[in-house]
């Protein structure tokens, strides 16, 4: 006997999953541009092949991310993709070796025990340690087992698995995770029944069956095979429900990590790559807890696992889309990888893109006398914080650098807060403005003073020059031995802008500088998981309050360890802090501008830096 | 009546019951600090676009109280979006907003 009826709604659903999952997959690789179709089956002949296999080996089965975050959650999502591939594996196998035939229909493996009911006479025993797969297929069933408990156990108690608030999910999520948790209980119950009644299970089956018959009233051949109708409806369900629920994720993230070792990225528009990100969000709410409105706002709605499902549902709503920072802490955090802010960009250009912009008061033509070596950009914000200029170019000036400060009398923005509202083209005048205007120094090191600027000076901006950041550049001069430092006792703490940060990975030029002059003590967050001081230019619908709310969560990590000081290395944080810190906050090159010792600087610097110096003394 | 030679002068107030508030109404809804502005003239002082243009955030609140759309259409394109203002905003108007919903208002009510 290979066939019953209720093998139906297994097989109808395998089919239908089968056919959906490989027509998404066609219409994606489809829809890439010429380019990136090259590159995608280029890369399936190339040794990136083995990485990228190597990759969904480890994230999309083992969950290795998972586990850095909690090893609780990545056991509970290990358990259910592992061990059901394992099941699905040994099944597999074990039908095979015992069937006698090479070519099962499919869901023999998924229903053996209803088919053969007495393992021990076996046409291939001799290939096989007799009880092998009884106890291999048990293991592997209380393994995904383990998982569903698990997973039942994170509903009431997620902050054992590191999570404070979860994603509130859609009823079509909920009804297919039902199924899915449904799906080992059913099979266990349908096993147990049938082997205590025929024999032939392992250690766990054919205890639990012996067990569960002797109590049932009704005949175990009965209820097993209500169980079997069950198991394999659930199985159905979830199968049909696979393509529009969230658990597209596990195979469109197995395609996501092709692309990435691929290196096909998402361009200037929503393309294909786009959508499999989108697809490939798993909705399991990291990105909530991480994110600052969580933390400190009661806003529930913006968070990066609705944003895209949003996205996905064509639906996006304007004000919640809006009022992410794009400090790129989801991003971070997000264990699929998925690039968060160029999605939340490329929905606002849909939207924003086609404002018009008119920028022909301009000068067209640029006009310099000077040249020098090093060309230093302050940048807008950097204006409203003039002690961060004016210790740079003191800076310069002690240092015997031949530079110009290029924005000194009137700048025109670098264009990255016009990208944050989606408007790239519209930057594009801005952008040549400022490039030409660089160019025309003939410099060969760009420095600034603002990671916002910095950021697009390396993005957009396609410069034949060193770009640097000031903390850098700093950093450099000091290693140089052009500028004498002294050092000063006071305890200081570094706060990590989000587009120097996590966007550019300067981490470490700061902190290196700061302990060259003062005694650097530690944040209760830092580098990859500092916060957003809620200055940020990202946001466009975020409230006074709201802004607020995140400057002093921002705070409170920061001072944590009671500094002297407050130290950043942007203007825009540097401006927001001063509203509300208790202790001063100062930019990095004011400290470093101060530790340089004034008889040394007499010594070097020419009359015009001199006046610097008397009038910082003052 | 006795005619004297002297006439009214032509009124030049705007009547506010009839100008075009559907500008104002749209940014009322989606940026209301909109009406937190008294008018300081902080944001035109540190304004990146006023140092190289006429363009004026003052003005353009003005322009949106009287209803003057089409000022304000060629006005706000000149905007950088660089955020300045708002820094300097003593009454925590979100500045940047403020121009963003204004082109919404203009695109979306077909202005």
């Amino acid at each position: 006997m290979t066939f019953n009826l209720f093998v139906l709604p297994f097989s109808i659903g395998l089919i239908y999953v089968l056919f959906a999952i490989g027509i998404r997959f066609y219409r994606w690789i489809k829809a890439l541009n010429p380019e990136d179709r090259y590159k995608f089956f280029r890369g399936l002949r190339s040794t990136a092949l083995f990485s990228a296999l190597k990759e969904v080996f480890m994230e999309s089965l083992l969950h290795r991310k998972m586990f850095k975050k909690n090893a609780l959650l990545g056991y509970m999502h290990m358990s259910f993709a592992l061990g059901w591939l394992l099941l699905i594996i040994g099944g597999n196998m074990e039908s095979r070796i015992y069937s006698g035939f090479y070519i099962n229909p499919p869901y023999y493996p998924i229903f053996l025990k209803f088919f053969i009911h007495d393992k021990r006479v076996l046409p291939f025993e001799i290939f096989t340690v007799p009880g092998f797969f009884r106890f291999t297929m048990d293991l592997f069933l209380v393994f995904v087992l383990s998982g569903v408990a698990l997973a039942l156990f994170k509903r009431s108690k997620s902050k054992f698995f590191g999570i404070k608030k979860s994603a509130q999910l859609q009823l079509t999520d909920k009804v297919a995770m039902t199924c899915l948790w449904l799906i080992f209980p059913f099979r266990l119950l349908a096993e147990c029944f049938t082997v205590g009644f025929y024999g032939g299970g392992g250690f766990i089956t054919q205890h639990l069956g012996n067990l569960l018959v002797s109590i049932t009233p009704l005949p175990a051949p009965v209820i097993a095979y209500g169980f079997w109708w069950s198991y394999s409806f659930v199985l159905g369900i979830f199968f049909v429900m696979l393509p529009y629920t969230r658990f597209m994720h596990i195979f469109a993230e197995v395609l996501l990590i092709f692309f990435r070792n691929f290196g096909i990225k998402t361009k200037v528009n929503y393309s294909s790559v786009s959508d499999v990100e989108v697809h490939s969000c798993s909705r399991c709410g990291v990105c909530i807890d991480v994110c600052q409105f969580s933390m400190a706002t009661e806003t529930r709605n913006m968070q990066s696992v609705y944003f895209i499902r949003a996205v996905r549902d064509q639906h996006v709503r304007e004000k919640p889309a809006l009022q992410c920072m794009i400090c790129g802490r989801c991003q971070e955090a997000c264990p699929v990888g998925v690039h968060i802010d160029d999605l939340r960009l490329l929905n606002r250009k849909e939207t924003y893109g086609k404002h018009l912009a008119d920028f022909s008061y301009l000068p067209r033509q640029v006009s310099l006398n000077q040249q020098a070596e090093v060309v230093y950009f302050a940048g807008c914000m950097t204006h409203l914080t003039p002690l961060t200029h004016r210790a740079m170019t003191s800076i310069l000036e002690k240092a015997g650098i031949n530079y110009i400060f290029l924005d000194k009398d009137a700048s025109v923005c670098c264009g990255r807060p016009m990208m944050l509202a989606g408007k790239k083209a519209q930057a594009e005048e801005m952008i040549r403005h400022n490039k030409n205007l660089i160019l025309a120094t003939k410099a060969r090191t760009l420095v600034t003073s603002c990671p916002i600027c910095h950021r697009i000076f390396k993005e957009e901006y396609n410069l034949p020059i060193r770009i640097v950041h000031h903390s850098q550049y700093l950093l450099e001069l000091v290693k140089q031995g052009r500028l004498p430092l002294q050092s000063y006792h006071h305890s200081v703490v570094y706060h990590d802008p989000c587009e120097l940060g996590r966007h550019a990975g300067v981490y470490n030029e700061p902190r290196e500088l700061i302990s060259k002059v003062a005694d650097l003590i530690p944040a209760s967050r830092e580098k990859e998981d500092a916060l957003c001081c809620g200055g940020s230019l990202g946001t466009f619908t975020a409230s006074e309050e709201e802004r607020s709310a995140i400057t002093k969560n921002a705070l409170e990590s920061l001072l944590a360890n009671k500094p002297d000081y407050l130290v950043t290395s942007c203007p825009a944080c540097k401006k927001t802090f001063s509203r509300f810190s208790e202790v001063q906050v100062m930019d990095i090159a004011e400290i470093i501008d101060d530790a340089i010792p004034v008889q040394i600087v007499r010594e070097k610097v020419t009359s015009k830096a001199e006046e610097n110096v008397t009038t910082l003394q003052d | 009546m006795k005619n004297f030679g002297y006439t009214l002068q032509p009124d030049r107030q705007i009547d506010f019951d009839r100008n075009e508030r559907r500008v104002l109404d749209y940014l009322k809804e989606w940026e209301p600090s909109v009406n937190q502005c008294v008018a300081c003239g902080s944001c035109t002082a540190t304004c990146s676009a006023g140092q190289f243009s006429d363009f004026n955030i003052r003005s353009v609140q003005t322009f949106l109280r009287r209803g003057e759309v089409n000022k304000l259409k060629t006005e706000i394109r000149k905007c950088m979006f660089c955020g300045k203002c708002q820094l300097v905003c003593p009454r925590g108007v979100n500045m940047r907003n403020l121009i963003l919903s204004l082109h919404n208002a203009i695109e979306r009510l077909g202005i």
